[in-house]
């Protein structure tokens, strides 16, 4: 699903951010990216996003090679994948329904299907009631799913999630997680980007550690690994 | 606020071009009138010839294709002409102790189009020292119409420039207040022409306005100045004056174009550096 071979990623100013990244994530994997900060996970999420582009090495994602993707095709790229971030970034002035709506209506989805789809995924995400309310009357937690449901609204096969449960107090952590477990059983392939050792511990999946630029492990069921 | 900046600057831009336009096409049209009215030439003879040389030379002359007629002017004639003219300072030439002025012929062209072959022919006859052709004239006018163009199109140049650069600034306003919206319109995979169109049509929107308000000013003056021109004392020059209806046209349709070219170019421009996400 995801293939780094050889990924290298130095920027204009000199900075080494990735060194000779060699990963093969599969089809309906949940992956832990950890690491210090400044290890490389922000560069290797842009990487994925084709954000920034790589310096060296091949990296494929659904068996395409994207290291030297037209630019006019990178937003069809995006379009496999869903992405959630740490500060949510949901539009302050449409409501929980329009914001997920939002990202149909950029792929020109018709009028008729919207109204179809965003029901179904707002109660998957189980904020059915706030459906007509705005992002600042919501909790943090229900933010964040406003914003998963935004991402999952268009069927990617993966779902990359950055800090996802940055801003979230450990309860409402809990729910998100379980949330995006419930995501990935139904096929997605996920990738998150943490520093929540607890989640990470608890969860018992693949964790990729990240450590200046370079994978310093790569476990199937494994745990956070930092004492922070 | 930056909308009304947008939208002012590129009528200002069109008014100005209107006025530019107007002003050579009426040129244009005084030239042509004025041309008509010069169709004879003059040609100076060198001092000191024999009557029956100068009377072959006419005869060359009116042996040349495109001649209608000549007229003899003696020189004595001519200073006649010239006392007559000068009116009562006429007596200033009584104190001459010789005539300077020589003796011509008039020559009377069939049209205009003879002009420049007739003019050449009439140099290659011996006796001939100069020929006064009122080509010097329409040059003149010409001239005047060829620097209004130059310096019209710098002018042009310049404020079309500014007003891209308004637009350009009014839009990037838009595309700042809009860039949250834009960079998730990214993530999720918006295509780039998806979030360029609504801002390149508001742009559009605020060139064709600016040509619309443009259009109607250039209307309603020139309007209010030919039938100034018309209605008083300047009779004989309003009907060298283009009317307003047959310029409109060409004038709104070109106002349009640029004006919405202005208002696309600006937006591109602004949104190029926010679409690079």
């Amino acid at each position: 699903m995801i293939q780094l071979v050889g990924i290298s990623k130095k920027y204009p100013n000199g900075v080494k951010a990735l060194t000779n990244i060699n990963i093969h994530v599969k089809k309906g994997e949940f992956v832990f990216l950890v690491g210090p900060s400044g290890a490389g996970k922000s560069t290797f999420i842009k990487l994925l996003l084709k954000e920034e582009s790589t310096s060296g090495g091949k990296l494929l994602i659904n068996g395409e090679n994207i290291t030297k993707m037209h630019r006019r095709k990178i937003p069809y790229l995006r379009r496999k994948m869903g992405v959630v971030f740490q500060d949510f970034r949901l539009l302050d002035n449409k409501t929980v329904y329009e914001n997920v709506a939002f990202a149909m209506q950029i792929l020109e989805v018709s009028q008729k299907e919207i109204r179809r789809q965003v029901p179904i995924i707002l109660s998957m995400v189980g904020l059915s009631k706030r459906a007509n309310n705005y992002p600042n009357q919501l909790s943090g937690g229900e933010q964040q799913r406003v914003s998963i449901a935004r991402a999952m609204i268009n069927n990617p096969p993966i779902l990359i999630a950055d800090e996802p449960t940055g801003n979230l107090d450990p309860d409402t952590s809990w729910e998100i997680m379980k949330l995006l477990r419930q995501i990935n059983r139904r096929g997605t392939t996920i990738v998150m980007a943490t520093h929540d050792k607890e989640i990470v511990d608890i969860m018992q999946k693949r964790v990729i550690a990240l450590e200046a630029g370079r994978v310093a492990r790569d476990e199937l069921k494994g745990g956070y690994g930092y004492e922070d | 606020m930056m909308s009304i900046a947008s939208v002012s600057s590129v009528a200002a831009t069109l008014i100005i071009l209107g006025i530019i336009f107007i002003l050579i096409i009426n040129i244009n049209s005084l030239t042509d009138s004025v041309k008509v009215q010069f169709d004879s030439v003059q040609v100076y003879l060198q001092d000191d010839l024999d009557r029956n040389v100068i009377e072959d030379i006419g005869n060359d002359i009116v042996n040349i294709v495109g001649v209608k007629e000549i007229i003899f002017e003696s020189r004595g004639k001519a200073l006649e002409n010239m006392k007559e003219s000068w009116d009562e300072n006429g007596y200033l030439l009584d104190g001459l102790e010789e005539n300077p002025l020589p003796d011509s012929y008039i020559v009377v062209l069939r049209g205009l189009v003879y002009s420049e072959h007739v003019v050449s022919e009439l140099m290659l006859i011996e006796g001939v020292e100069e020929v006064k052709y009122y080509q010097d004239v329409i040059d003149k006018l010409l001239n005047v119409t060829q620097f209004i163009r130059t310096l019209g199109l710098v002018i042009i140049v310049i404020l079309i420039a500014v007003s891209t650069f308004i637009i350009n600034n009014t839009i990037k306003l838009a595309v700042n207040s809009r860039r949250r919206e834009i960079n998730i319109m990214k993530y999720v995979g918006a295509t780039n022409w998806f979030i360029r169109w609504p801002f390149l049509l508001e742009g559009t929107l605020l060139g064709l306005i600016g040509a619309l308000i443009a259009s109607g000013v250039i209307y309603a003056a020139y309007k209010y100045t030919y039938n100034l021109f018309t209605s008083q004392f300047y009779v004989i020059i309003a009907a060298h004056i283009v009317s307003v209806g047959s310029i409109m046209e060409d004038l709104m349709f070109i106002f349009c174009v640029l004006g919405a070219g202005i208002g696309s170019l600006g937006s591109i421009n602004a949104l190029r550096r926010h679409l690079n996400v």
